[in-house]
């Protein structure tokens, strides 16, 4: 115990997952400076296990059935935000067709950034291509043009800046997961650290 | 994959005033394993009924044994840094966890010149770096840029001064945003180009760039510096405020 420690006064509002506070903030955590990418190079592609390529441009992005999910999201590094209006393309949109027998994705960025997850995660209506938050286009350092938005597992797997997916047979972890973070990152486990 | 990490108990051994809005704190923590300048632990609070807190903070200095080295700045209103400030006294137990974090590190081999960039207490996880050099014999030539408010809010500010005097090829350069000391070139401002120019490295060097500090402030500069001529993968951010 922490002698003198009470901690915030606490609500009664649904629970957070274990060790998060809410912010009513917007945090910017990346590990390195902001790309800018226009709109009239940007691509987005996913790769198959057999190498097959499946891309879209931004206009073609515009052009498919666009949802508007509001969801919690949950930053490894303890905030959680509630209630986040989003607006982007669902996976189950771009997967459709698109014939794999891979188990695992890894979404890599514009300037770099890879993260990993089993393809499963993409599936289901849990995971979409965002480009546009509250209301406006998704500011560069929120990861616009378009990031990935997978709001049930820690947020640094919801890609800034994302550029494609490949799919895979075998787990390859991305930029966290290799500097000791959790390779799947449930927060509702607690999943922050290798190991955990 | 390495051993999971795992809380350790970790006790208040010394406390030494930075500023008046920020304290140095030096705990014993048994058995711990050692990290690289850069790196963070996770401090977590308990409360009499269960509640716990944990925020991060960065080391401040290479290994030492069991003694880590953390300086923690009072937010307003803040739930974990103001108890670590005000409330928690010598003797006294806190969790950490760590070290965590393996990318934004400065490594005593390297041998690249090396360009810090503070805003605040941005500084700790740099002056980590600084100290590592220091005590590692690296000759390695490093620049430090480090923006803070007023004088006042100097942290190590006796150290830099030794440091800069002692320890040769490091160079450190201020950048004040509300109050300038007398003598000071200048007005106060907030860091920009001219700043990144005059006092970093010029990109043809190759330098390793890091930037701490809040998210505004990284953000600024780290584009600064790509506009320079950097390598984004050789610019290096860390993040530690709040708003977006
Ligand atoms: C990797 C990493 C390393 C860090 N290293 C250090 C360090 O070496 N020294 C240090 O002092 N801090 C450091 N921090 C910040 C630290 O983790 C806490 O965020 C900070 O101490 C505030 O916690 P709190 O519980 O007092 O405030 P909270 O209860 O978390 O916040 C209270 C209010 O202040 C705002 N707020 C939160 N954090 C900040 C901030 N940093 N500046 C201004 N306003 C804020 C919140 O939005 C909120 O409105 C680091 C953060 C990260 C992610």
């Amino acid at each position: 115990m922490s002698p003198g420690f009470q901690g915030r006064p606490r609500s009664a509002e649904p629970a957070l997952p274990p060790g998060q506070y809410l912010t009513q903030d917007f945090p910017v955590l990346s590990a390195g400076p902001t790309p800018r990418v226009p709109l009239e190079t940007w691509e987005f592609v996913v790769s198959t296990e057999s190498g097959a390529e499946f891309r879209w441009s931004w206009d073609e992005l515009m052009a498919l059935p666009q949802e508007t999910p509001a969801v919690d999201i949950h930053c490894v590094t303890r905030w959680s935000k509630r209630n986040t209006d989003w607006q982007g393309v669902s996976l189950d949109t771009l997967l459709e067709g698109i014939g794999t027998g891979a188990r695992y994705a890894q979404a890599h960025s514009y300037g770099g950034y890879t993260t990993n997850l089993p393809l499963a995660d993409l599936r289901g209506g849990r995971a979409w291509i965002a480009h546009r938050y509250d209301g406006g286009p998704l500011p560069a350092e929120h990861g616009g043009p378009a990031r990935l938005l997978v709001p049930h597992l820690y947020f640094w797997k919801s890609a800034k800046w994302v550029r494609g997916i490949r799919l895979t047979t075998d787990d390859q972890p991305g930029f966290w997961e290799t500097a000791g973070y959790h390779d799947y990152g449930d927060p509702w486990r607690e999943q922050r650290y290798q190991g955990d | 994959m390495t051993a999971p990490l795992r809380w350790r108990v970790a006790r208040l051994c010394e406390r030494r005033v930075e500023t008046p809005t920020a304290h140095t704190l030096v705990l014993e923590a048994p058995g711990w394993p050692g990290h690289l300048p850069g790196q963070h632990v996770d401090v977590r609070l308990t409360a009499p009924d269960g509640y716990q807190a944990a925020r991060s903070y960065s080391l401040a200095g290479p290994a030492e044994g069991d003694r880590i080295v953390l300086t923690v700045q009072r937010v307003p209103d803040g739930e974990v840094s103001p108890y670590l400030i005000d409330v928690y006294a010598e003797g006294d137990p806190v969790e950490v966890r760590g070290p965590v974090g393996g990318w934004f590190v400065w490594r005593p081999e390297e041998t690249a010149p090396v360009l810090l960039v503070a805003g605040g207490s941005g500084v700790v996880p740099l002056m980590a770096m600084v100290r590592a050099r220091r005590a590692a014999g690296s000759r390695v030539p490093f620049r430090l840029i480090y923006s803070v408010r007023t004088p006042a809010d100097v942290f190590y500010a006796d150290e830099l001064r030794r440091r800069v005097r002692d320890d040769l090829g490091l160079d450190v350069a201020y950048v004040y945003t509300r109050e300038a000391p007398p003598g000071w070139r200048g007005e106060p401002h907030r860091i920009g180009l001219a700043d990144v120019n005059s006092h970093g490295w010029p990109p043809e060097l190759e330098p390793l760039c890091y930037v701490c500090g809040p998210t505004g402030f990284v953000e600024t500069v780290a584009d600064v510096l790509v506009g320079l001529g950097h390598q984004s993968r050789r610019v290096k951010t860390e993040r530690f405020g709040p708003t977006g």
